[in-house]
This record gives C-alpha cells, structure tokens and sequence, in this order.
C-alpha cells in the first residue's frame, strides 16, 4: 500500500537554487530585499529625528555616528534601497495597469530600474558631496 | 432593519482574506504617498548639509516641513507594516509564530510612530 500523500515525498518545483536567474526575478527578489532594508531605514530616520529633540550632546552622538565614514556608507547603501524600492513599486504600477507584462519589456523594465536607481543615488551623492 | 443584501451580496469582494482588497490597496495607496514624501525629505535632509542642531531644529519647526515628515512618517511606517505582513505570511507557516509576528510588527510600528510623531510634536512647538 502506498504511503499517504501527507508523509511521502513529495516531488519540488524547482527553487530559486536551480534557475538561472532572470533580471525580472532578480529585480522582484531585490523588491523585498529593499522592502525589509527599508523597514530598519525607518528606524535611522526616526532615531535621527528623537536624538534631534532630545538634547545637544545626544544629537551630536547621532550625527557624528552617522557623518562618520562608516555611517555615510549605511546611508549611500540606504540611499540606493530607497531608489530600487521606489523605482520597483513604479514598475508595479505600471504591472498593476496592466502594461509592461510582456516578456521582453519585463526583462527592461527590470533593467531599466536597476539603472535608474544607481542614477537617482549618484545624483544625490554627487550633491551631497558638491554643497 | 435587517439585512437586505443576498447572500452572495454580502461576500461579494472580500475574498478568503475577508477583508477584500483593502490590503492591496492600502499599501498602493501609501505608496503612491510615499514617492514624492521621500524625495522631499531626501531633498530636504541634504539641504541640512553642515547645518547646526539649532538650524537643523529650526527646519523642522517650519510648519510645511514639518506637516511633511509627519506624513512621511505615517505613510511609510503604515506601508512597512503592510509590507512586513505580506512577508511574515508568505515565510511563517506556523500558526502560532505567524499570530504572535504580526501582533509584534503593528506594535512596533506603532510604538516607532508615537515615539517620532511625539519627537516631531517637540521639536515643532517646543520643550
């Protein structure tokens, strides 16, 4: 008698370990990546905000941390979340109207978001750094 | 009065998550919020570059800016809540884990939101 359809081996789909990865799959990976980044971004800015009102030195503490080398890296590295996540919900939106679902316009959409959020995160840099 | 609606009147639209759409179109809504309130507060906080704590809080007290951080704030601590959800749903397939995960992302989220609205409040009318 065969085992039930609960205990026995069931046969897989194949996963994320055997497909070679398409930018469509890359991109909406990387669009919940960037989600569960920006959930402790959040956080920066909301620390940032409370250090801000609650004393000088506190203040000072929080804004050395984050001018620091180190913190500036965090916050190129946030900058860039921010960007893919905005482009990517973009994407979506164009998805949720309908349009852009074709194999191939997909596959540049995805590049296109890739690209446009190093852009958008350079240009802030470059900013950051020119003023 | 009683209920006048058909059967299937009443379930039209909610879906086996019975709340309908509202989940999908929620975290569309604040995202449709949050596209230009975070390239304003971007804009905004590179405009602080080499600001003191005393122009920096100046800043904030400006009524605009401000009314913007707190939208920003609400909208995107209420969209990382959605989102979080989708997450914990798709990832906890335990049914306790996942009840106990969603209590503890709306409670931190909201505690997140009190404590930085509460900062804002400070910041914009003094202490």
């Amino acid at each position: 008698m065969s085992k039930s359809t609960a205990t026995r081996q069931r046969p897989l789909s194949p996963h994320l370990t055997i497909y070679r990865w398409p930018v469509t799959m890359a991109v909406s990976i990387l669009h919940r990546v960037t989600g569960g980044a920006l959930y402790v971004g959040t956080l920066l800015v909301a620390w940032w905000l409370i250090a801000a009102a609650t004393s000088p030195s506190y203040f000072e503490f929080v804004n050395a941390l984050m001018t620091s080398w180190f913190g500036l890296l965090v916050l190129f590295a946030y900058t860039f979340t921010i960007f893919l996540h905005l482009v990517g919900g973009i994407r979506h939106f164009v998805w949720d109207v309908g349009a852009g679902l074709e194999k191939h316009t997909a596959s540049r959409l995805g590049w296109v978001s890739i690209i446009a959020a190093a852009v958008l995160t350079v240009v802030v840099w470059f900013i950051y750094f020119a003023i | 009065m009683g209920d006048m609606r058909t059967p299937l009147g009443r379930v039209r639209g909610l879906g086996s998550a019975k709340s309908g759409t509202e989940h999908f179109w929620r975290i569309r809504l604040t995202a449709i919020a949050l596209a230009p309130l975070s390239l304003f507060v971007i804009g905004w906080v590179l405009s602080l570059r080499g600001s003191s704590l005393e122009e920096i809080r100046a800043s904030i007290a400006h009524p605009f800016v401000a009314l913007m951080l707190a939208l920003f704030l609400i909208a995107a601590l209420d969209h990382m809540r959605l989102g979080m959800q989708i997450i914990i749903e798709d990832y906890a397939h335990n049914e306790a884990n996942k009840l106990v995960l969603l209590i503890l992302n709306t409670f931190f989220t909201i505690a997140v939101g009190v404590l930085s609205i509460f900062a804002l409040l400070k910041l914009t009318f003094g202490g």
